[in-house]
């Protein structure tokens, strides 16, 4: 066995082929699936807590606090504290709700946000299925999400829940268009839809510089529509705690309240680490064509740490985004988006397949 | 029996039972959502036979627009405590026939065609293929039913929007 930082593909070749070694192909698959659950379970917990902690730090950061500074050194276990907390919470049976549905629903979106993270390529290597769909099934599965967050606020029989609900299902519905266009545009510049090879595509220059102006603009586009998507401000009007009171979560407690807090920052991972995966290379480290000793420089830094370094770089924009701007009304949402994403949007991969075309690009 | 079988059996499953409950289940929404199980499982026959861009349409066609739409104008029009009245005996008897009946023609069809077996395994379809043979005007091409297909939707469109539009609005509306 070969462990090593910057090529995973041996590692899981060598459990692959000692597990099919003790045990029969279709048993040695569902042990591998077990091990794959487990693996992206434990990942799910530690970057949701860690992503709620840095959310309060950036967060203070920007309205000029400390933030939290009393649990740890530099309050860096507040958020287990929380979830310590938020795990002894009792869950509060409502009457007169939709008891099963209720139930179901912070499981379909927690599902949703599990599915998209099984097509993420972390590092070379290590993904856990590398489909030859990869960005339109990480769209597919992205739409998923808006389901359970329809059903709780209906289920929960409330009318701030149901009104946050239809406002969170008329903006995902709507959004979704902007995140799609704006992700094919790029794959239009990739020449294909497979996570690897696009980020293979990559090797000499991120897409972000490869395809100049439009790429750029099918970023911002991704980043509006992205943040719009996950719910988050200045598109949360699904839960604008002064009119909804928390919109359609209002009525859960406890650990189901926790499955939808975890979703939605998961959701915002999931959203950094395609943004990265299509626009800045994913693993792949920073290289120049012909700068042979900058880029094995480059090469030193483990691909983890490359992948893990922009999408955390991306989350801080989406934060930023969170704490700098107000929030906006239902009918300027649905007017950005309507009126203006999507006409840009559209006149953007026309211009990015001119680009291609032509051989404009770099 | 083999893992795919396994996962065949399961899937099956999935979509029999909630089949069933969609069009038994008494609270809309419920039947809603039995009917989006029956739609991603019905995915995952599609992932199984490595069809992954069928999967993927199906997902975010069915189960993400089309499941979503059903469950937004329930949300619009119903309330939590409505539930269906139940349904007449005679009524779901002769229903009940009809399905059972459906049922047995679909499967004497299925058992007497003789399907040619394969062993190979099942390729995966490329992408690039798909998208040429849907913009192709050749003999392998689908370009006519794509555009006859769009032309539809955007008569749908317009018969939507009409309806929606019915009346003129200047008649209605007060005089200010």
């Amino acid at each position: 066995m070969k462990f090593s930082l910057y090529d995973f593909s041996s590692f899981t070749a060598w459990i692959d082929s000692s597990l099919r070694a003790s045990m029969s192909p279709g048993w040695a698959v569902a042990v591998e699936m077990i091990l794959i659950g487990i693996a992206i379970l434990i990942f799910y917990a530690i970057v949701g807590l860690f992503l709620v902690y840095a959310e309060r730090k950036v967060c203070a950061l920007m309205q000029n606090r400390l933030g939290p500074n009393r649990v740890g050194p530099g309050g860096v276990f507040q958020t287990i504290a929380d979830l310590v907390k938020l795990l002894f919470v009792e869950l509060v049976p409502i009457k007169n709700a939709d008891r099963a549905l209720f139930n179901l629903a912070p499981f379909i979106v927690i599902i949703a946000s599990f599915m998209a993270i099984g097509a993420i390529p972390f590092a070379k290597g290590l993904q856990a299925i590398d489909l030859n769909i990869g960005v339109f099934y990480l769209i597919a599965i992205s739409s998923m999400g808006v389901i359970g967050v329809l059903l709780a606020g209906w289920a929960s029989n409330n009318k701030y829940s149901l009104i946050g609900a239809m406002r969170s299902g008329a903006q995902i519905v709507s959004y979704e268009l902007s995140v799609g266009l704006a992700l094919v545009t790029m794959v239009v510049l990739a020449g294909t839809m497979q996570l690897s090879e696009i980020i293979e595509g990559q090797r000499w220059g991120w897409f972000i510089f490869k395809g100049h102006i439009p790429a750029v603009i099918a970023f911002v586009i991704y980043i509006i529509a992205g943040t719009a998507e996950t719910n988050r401000g200045p598109f949360d009007l699904a839960e604008a705690e002064s009119e909804l009171t928390a919109g359609y979560h209002t009525e859960y407690s406890g650990i189901k309240f926790a499955f939808f807090f975890l979703a939605e920052y998961m959701n915002m991972f999931i959203v950094a680490a395609i943004a990265t995966t299509v626009f800045f290379g994913g693993w792949m480290p920073f290289h120049v064509y012909g700068w042979d000793g900058f880029n094995a420089v480059m090469d030193f830094v483990p691909p983890l740490i490359w992948f893990l370094v922009k999408t955390f770089f991306v989350i801080f924009l989406m934060m930023w985004l969170k704490w700098t701007f107000p929030r906006l009304r239902i009918d300027q949402l649905l007017t950005l988006e309507w009126k203006y994403l999507l006409p840009i949007n559209i006149f953007n991969l026309l211009l990015m397949a001119f680009l291609v075309l032509t051989g404009l690009h770099w | 029996m083999e893992a795919k079988q396994i996962m065949f059996a399961i899937f099956a499953l999935v979509i029999v039972v909630f089949s069933v409950l969609t069009v038994t289940s008494r609270r809309i929404l419920r039947a809603a959502v039995s009917l989006l199980m029956v739609l991603i499982a019905t995915a995952g026959l599609y992932f199984i036979l490595n069809y992954q861009f069928m999967a993927a349409v199906q997902l975010t066609l069915y189960a993400g627009g089309i499941v979503v739409l059903i469950i937004f104008s329930i949300l619009l029009t119903s309330q939590i405590s409505h539930k269906f009245e139940r349904i007449e005996t005679k009524k779901a008897f002769f229903s009940a026939l009809a399905a059972v009946a459906g049922a047995v023609v679909v499967i004497t069809t299925i058992l007497n065609h003789s399907f040619s077996a394969d062993t190979a395994a099942a390729a995966e379809v490329d992408m690039n293929l798909i998208g040429r043979s849907l913009l192709e005007t050749g003999p392998d091409g689908y370009v006519l039913p794509f555009e006859v297909i769009s032309v539809l939707l955007v008569a749908a469109m317009i018969g939507a929007i009409v309806i929606a539009k019915k009346g003129s609005p200047h008649k209605d509306e007060p005089a200010k």
